[in-house]
């Protein structure tokens, strides 16, 4: 009788997970993939096939967008990390009580706006007729006005201000579990301030750092609004092209396929990056 | 429950409030999928006391409210106001609006020439499946103190605008460039071969350009703010962006190209499993009337297919249109005609050949 | 040439923070080769002095000698020390053997040459052959080996540790105890120990420094600081005593004839002590001075024998005792040798306490602070 109520209980406690798994994730996946593999013949015509999975493949402009979005997508990641890694430092192991939550904060004070009102900001800052192009023409530091806008340098600075937060979280929370007397006894053995980084706050920080890393590559990769608004004429993004397939072009079968690869994409950049870190999912997951 | 107790409730609070009004039995509530600026406030608020239905606004635009259909089938929504040249297709490929019920429309409320050139170009297997609304064209947006060069598409690729200049990567910009590099794409439209032709011709020359380009503009504010900070001194737009910027500056208006502004009407559909169509009818013969009409105009800018809409515009507002268009000019309106399926796979491969040419 | 100087040496080491100061005016001087405690409760300012040793605090005034050379400004990976932390700080993303060479790596030296040594010295910590193993896959009791080593494969001149057996359970510490003085010797490297628990500085140092606010009260060897305690905080914190808060009677040459508060007598000869009549003391009374008996006898003569009432008979093998009541009221906790007649004692039997004039320490109460 107990074991059974017990096992109600639990099964309970899995329902709105296995809801959510299996009604908002996989059922919206599958219904993806059946478009995805269906061809246009004419008005209310298809077929079953690869077609626009090959679309892709011999189309230069669908791969090559698609691997300047995954490039831009890790070089953000990497900025990210060589930004976040200092604050997160400062935040976990510099500063106390006060101090500590204040900056917390003021690192999420951004997120309490959206995502455009966020972009826009970037735009009102970095364009011709902007806040530092001005500030620039006033110091005399340059003649006439600069646009700094519209451009891959642009969306890097906005696709970084929009992760650094889901960096510098986890990161914090490894740092913090890191003991300080780990750090002293790193000097006290004679170690310099980089060797001990290298050797003893780096590992600590690893499942951290990757599991900082998979979140802001694919917040990076999956982003629309910030590459749309920030970038220039030739600033191609993956997810822009998705939402051409789908909205202006009205072709959801090639939008489907473009999707399931972008999934593809992530999952194996994220697989790559914990072989070369050599960390796990669950390690990495399970412990920030 | 409670969705259909606080529908309920609205009611009967309308009910009360207003006993005289004999329409009662039939009050709906309508879901309308329009463009930002059709359904105005003090319209809604007139139409709720008069009718006693109520309204739901969406606003999007011809690309979404599609896609938006496409996805429920047609459902969700119980009228919608995509542009008439993108009625057909998108009802032969997906099927997702009803025809009218010219019966219940009261058509002396429409031009006649712009109701019958609608219902023709919205006719597929027989039936007719819109009704004009507003009209407007696009154009060229231009300020006229550093840019008096621009008269015509074409015209945006010159030195004197380098790096000033923006448009959409979108269609009409491929017709806007065909028709001022004396190209006839509409008449086209029926033959992919020649079509295909005008197409690589424009692509050629918007490769070309794209130098000149500051950005390509994805929302009406991002050129206005362009626009308004002189960071881009002409741009391909609507005729009511130029005309609002006119407004803060003289310098900035709207210019109907040489080779003629492009001319759309924005309509009203029916989707197909929409479920208020009396409120939809009804909906439509109160926004046609003259006076209803011309407080849309204002709040929209653009001119409707109302008998007399224009009578109770301001004068600000007709002055711009004025000034912008001579009679030669709007005779010269190149106005779109149904778009053909699978004409915009091409257009797209062509849009995508440009987006990436360096 | 034969070095003249100390391993390491304080001159009126102060230490200020904001709101107090951790370390007033400490000075001392530690052998070569020798091991040296400082004991002190919690919050004595014994951490703050050994962290100014390893240098990860600076002094606000005094000097720091190692080897005779002035430390002050040396940062702490620039100094000849190393530390064991207190809870040991082996890097836990490392095997044993590259924690062990870590500080040979930060040196340059060579991949073979560390590789050997850093086996030399896991074997004469008697842990040969675990280089490859994770820190977690070790006992409390090799992890403290593991710590030492990791300092000594740098031969240090001075080895600091910072209470590192309080992690441990009983039964371990007290073999660790052993143990350390056994690697203390078979190094022959200076220790400086910190630690609260007396047991551990009566074990294993050559000389003990007792630290309370600040300050040092005594430095001297283990039974001096058991036996001859220079303060009532030394006599009260090493070791367990019988503490009376008493008041001079009279004094004739060193012995001193006081009452107690709770109204007992007793005889005492303070040397050095010099107390006048009517002045406030303290009297700290080892309960190992303390004799049971059954009766009074004549052979009493001299000495403070009163009568009482068993309290409580607390049962702890070689450490048992008893707590006696005196006819005044007053409390005396006894030790209870299990050797003698008196293992059967019982609570409420009646027996004499007898003890020597000359086995009390008493202090004036004006400078008996705590």
């Amino acid at each position: 009788m107990r074991s059974d109520a017990s096992r109600l209980g639990f099964y309970l406690l899995l329902a709105p997970i296995l809801l959510w798994l299996v009604v908002l994730i996989i059922l919206p996946h599958i219904g993806l993939f059946i478009v995805s593999i269906s061809e246009k013949l004419g008005p209310r015509e298809y077929e079953t096939g690869f077609g626009n999975y090959t679309a892709f493949f011999s189309e230069p402009l669908y791969w090559r967008t698609f691997a300047r979005t995954a490039i831009m997508s890790i070089l953000a990641t990497a900025l990210t990390l060589v930004l976040g890694f200092p604050i997160a430092y400062y935040i976990a192991k510099l500063t106390r009580g006060r101090t500590k939550t204040v900056l917390f904060l003021m690192c999420m004070i951004p997120f309490w706006v959206s995502e455009l009102v966020r972009t826009f900001g970037w735009m009102i800052l970095l364009r011709e007729t902007g806040v530092f192009s001005n500030l620039l023409q006033s110091l005399g530091l340059v003649s006439g006005p600069v646009e700094m806008l519209y451009n891959d340098a642009a969306i890097m600075v906005g696709l970084v201000y929009t992760s650094i937060l889901f960096m510098v979280v986890p990161l914090v929370t490894t740092l913090d579990s890191l003991d300080d007397s780990l750090i002293e006894a790193g000097y006290d053995l004679g170690g310099t301030s980089t060797s001990i980084m290298r050797e003893i706050v780096i590992p600590h920080a690893m499942p951290g750092i990757v599991s900082g890393c998979i979140v802001v590559f694919m917040l990076s990769l999956g982003n629309y609004l910030t590459p749309i608004l920030l970038g220039g004429k030739d600033s191609l993004w993956f997810t822009g092209m998705i939402y051409t397939q789908f909205i202006t072009r009205f072709n959801w079968e090639l939008g489907s396929a473009f999707g399931f690869l972008l999934l593809g994409l992530s999952s194996l950049v994220v697989f790559l990056g914990l072989k070369l870190s050599g960390q796990t999912l669950s390690q990495t997951m399970g412990r920030s | 429950m409670t969705v259909k107790l606080s529908k309920f409730g609205r009611v009967a609070i309308a009910t009360t409030a207003m006993v005289a009004v004999p329409m009662m039995a039939g009050a709906e509530t309508l879901r309308l999928l329009t463009w930002g600026g059709y359904a105005p406030e003090e319209v809604i608020a007139k139409f709720e006391e008069e009718t006693g239905h109520t309204v739901e606004v969406t606003t999007s635009n011809n690309e979404e409210m599609i896609a938006k259909l496409r996805a429920t089938n047609g459902g969700g929504f119980d009228l919608a106001q995509p542009s008439q040249d993108r009625i057909t297709s998108a009802q032969e490929e997906f099927g997702i609006y009803k025809p009218i019920d010219m019966s219940r429309i009261n058509a002396d409320l429409f031009i006649p020439s712009m109701l019958s050139a609608t219902a023709a170009n919205t006719t597929f297997d027989g039936e007719v499946y819109g009704l004009p609304h507003v009209w407007g064209t696009s154009g060229l947006v231009v300020n006229t103190a550093m840019a008096q060069s621009v008269q015509d598409y074409t015209d945006l690729c010159d030195d004197a605008v380098a790096g000033k200049v923006s448009y959409r990567l979108k269609r009409p910009t491929l017709i806007g460039f065909a028709y001022s590099m004396g190209l006839d794409p509409f008449a086209a439209y029926g033959d992919s071969a020649t079509y295909q032709g005008i197409l690589d011709q424009v692509e050629a020359k918007l490769t070309e350009c794209k130098a000149n380009v500051k950005t390509y503009w994805d929302g009406g504010d991002e050129i206005k703010n362009l626009l308004r900070s002189g960071e881009v001194v002409a741009s391909m737009a609507w005729d009511t962006g130029g005309w609002q910027l006119n407004a803060d500056n003289p310098d900035i208006t709207f210019v109907a190209p040489k080779s003629g502004a492009l001319g759309w009407i924005d309509t009203f559909v029916l989707p197909a499993r929409g479920r208020a169509d009396d409120a939809a009818y009804d909906w439509i013969n109160f926004v046609m009337q003259p006076e209803i009409a011309a407080m849309i105009t204002n709040t929209a800018g653009n001119f409707t297919a109302a008998v007399n809409g224009d009578a109770e515009v301001n004068a600000d507002l007709k002055a711009r249109y004025q000034g912008s268009f001579d009679q030669q000019a709007i005779d010269n309106i190149k106005w779109y005609p149904p778009v053909p399926a699978g004409l915009e796979a091409m257009e797209g491969a062509s849009l995508d050949r440009i987006n990436a040419a360096n | 040439m034969t070095d003249s100087h100390p391993d390491l040496e304080c001159r009126d080491l102060v230490k200020d923070f904001s709101d107090f100061k951790a370390v007033d005016r400490v000075s001392f001087d530690v052998p070569q080769g020798s091991f040296f405690s400082i004991l002190g409760p919690s919050g004595c300012g014994k951490t703050t002095l050994l962290r100014m040793i390893s240098g990860f605090q600076s002094p606000t005034s005094g000097d720091l000698r190692i080897k005779g050379k002035s430390m002050i400004g040396v940062p702490p990976n620039k100094r000849p020390v190393s530390m064991v932390f207190q809870h040991l700080a082996l890097f836990p993303t490392m095997n044993i053997g590259d924690n062990v060479g870590f500080g040979l790596r930060q040196r340059g030296v060579g991949k073979a040459e560390i590789k050997k040594r850093v086996e030399e010295v896991l074997e004469r910590v008697g842990l040969p052959g675990v280089s490859a193993r994770r820190v977690d896959q070790l006992s409390g009791g090799q992890k403290q080996r593991v710590a030492i080593a990791r300092c000594m494969v740098l031969e240090p001149d001075v080895l600091l540790l910072d209470e590192p057996l309080g992690a441990l359970d009983l039964k371990l510490r007290e073999h660790m105890k052993v143990e350390l003085k056994a690697l203390q010797a078979e190094f022959n490297t200076t220790f400086v120990y910190i630690t609260h628990d007396q047991s551990e500085a009566l074990v294993m140092s050559d000389n003990i420094a007792v630290m309370n606010k600040g300050r040092f009260e005594q430095i001297g060897a283990p039974h001096e600081v058991y036996h001859e305690p220079a303060t009532a905080f030394v006599a009260g914190f090493v070791g367990d005593a019988n503490k009376f808060d008493a008041k001079v009677t009279s004094a004739n040459g060193s012995m001193l004839s006081l009452v107690t508060d709770a109204g007992t007598e007793m005889k005492i000869n303070a040397a050095g002590a010099s107390l006048n009549a009517g002045e406030r003391t303290q009297v700290f009374l080892r309960p190992e001075a303390i004799e049971l008996v059954a009766t009074a006898t004549t052979n009493d003569e001299g000495c403070n024998v009163s009568p009482g009432v068993v309290e409580s008979v607390l049962f702890n093998g070689a450490n048992s005792s008893v707590t006696v009541r005196n006819s005044a009221g007053g409390l005396v906790k006894v030790a209870l040798p299990q050797t003698g007649g008196f293992a059967a004692l019982q609570k409420g039997d009646a027996v004499f306490t007898r003890w020597q004039p000359k086995d009390a320490r008493c202090f004036s109460a004006a400078e008996a602070g705590s």
